[in-house]
């Protein structure tokens, strides 16, 4: 399976996203979703690593009319591998994952995951009971997971095999309470 | 002859006063009528997780949509949260725990106490604000007082409910 440019996959996930609420998990995903745009429907992450898919479980809870996907690494995932089943029981319509998989932790000087010696997280997805998984192997498959996680018709699990070249870092707002708030101004939650 | 306690129910009515709508929970035994109270009633979303730092995420997300949740847990989960936390620190994020103590009071398993005692200096460690009820009549008020101050003061907390409060289990021992 061919490994994707990062950046160009979140670009082209990203685009048209109309209502989505975006997730990013600490470290590379964070810097990919603010190269595509800052905007107060993002929630890049700076620590509470293992979490973002919950995150977005909460997230996904309290608006179920818009879609929610969280972008997160594989050291990231492997870190809360409890909340795919947490999230599979719950089934939430409107919550999508998306792993960039690069079989390393990119922050902390490239050292390997488990997926570079054979975890796969999209079988674990499988096995906790996410019913629609999606393996991204080139740019052409894109568009099906934009429209699979607009349509917000259960919980989907997606993965993609991404590069590991170094890019230079794009940093998103560091203030974990003025990214809070903006995205609740945002959904009209602040006056 | 022991009458039921009416504290958890009367903890389940407070809930609904708050508008509390996303339950995030590792079960125990001293929150089980609560859970069984939350789990019958369909505006609330009772959410079990796998392990209780998955729920201070999941309410720091449900506050970010506009949702109030609370998360309930035994002492031993609260070790298990403590990184976690600084995501609701750092986003200022309301996080409502309630704790049933073990390793407190009279306790059987000596697994329990290490982080039964450690619970309020591990929650106070990580900027939690911390009260404690060791008496039936105080549930329900101190829970309320820690429910109003991460809700109107933006930071997470925490009401222990102490092991005397609950009976310990003593593994048909006695």
């Amino acid at each position: 399976m061919g490994r994707l440019d990062r950046r160009a996959l979140v670009r082209a996930v990203l685009q048209d996203r109309g209502e989505l609420l975006v997730v990013a998990g600490l470290g590379a995903p964070a810097w990919d979703v603010t190269d595509v745009g800052d905007t107060p429907c993002n929630l890049p992450l700076w620590g509470g690593m293992g979490g973002a898919a919950m995150l977005g479980l909460g997230l996904a809870l309290a608006q179920p009319g818009r879609p929610v996907l969280v972008i997160t690494g594989d050291g990231e995932m492997l870190m809360g591998l409890g909340s795919l089943a947490t999230i599979a029981v719950q089934r939430p319509p409107n919550l999508a994952i998306l792993v960039q998989d690069n079989e390393r932790y990119g922050e902390t000087g490239m050292q390997e995951t488990h997926t570079a010696h054979g975890v796969d997280l999209v079988a674990i997805a499988e096995g906790a009971g996410f019913a629609r998984t999606l393996r991204i192997g080139s740019e052409a498959e894109v568009p099906a997971l934009r429209s699979a996680l607009h349509a917000c018709a259960g919980p989907l699990f997606a993965l993609a095999k991404v590069d590991d070249k170094p890019l230079p870092l794009v940093l998103p707002p560091r203030e974990g309470a003025v990214l809070q708030a903006r995205m609740r101004a945002a959904l009209g939650l602040e006056r | 002859m022991t009458t039921e306690p009416v504290w958890p129910d009367q903890l389940y009515d407070l809930l609904k006063r708050h508008g509390i709508s996303q339950v995030a929970l590792v079960p125990d035994a001293g929150h089980a009528r609560l859970i069984r109270r939350c789990l019958a009633d369909n505006a609330m979303r009772v959410v079990t997780l796998t392990t209780e730092e998955e729920g201070v995420a999941m309410l720091c997300g449900a506050w970010m949509g506009g949702a109030k949740g609370v998360l309930l847990m035994q002492s031993s989960g609260v070790g298990n949260c403590i990184n976690m936390l600084s995501l609701a620190i750092g986003h200022r994020t309301p996080l409502a725990m309630l704790v049933t103590m073990r390793g407190d009071w009279g306790e059987f398993n000596p697994a329990q106490v290490p982080m039964g005692q450690a619970t309020r200096a591990v929650l106070e460690a990580m900027g939690t604000l911390v009260r404690r009820a060791d008496r039936d009549e105080d549930v329900v008020p101190t829970a309320d007082a820690m429910l109003r101050l991460a809700f109107n003061t933006y930071r997470p907390t925490a009401t222990l409910i102490g092991q005397r409060v609950l009976g310990a289990k003593t593994f048909g021992t006695e």
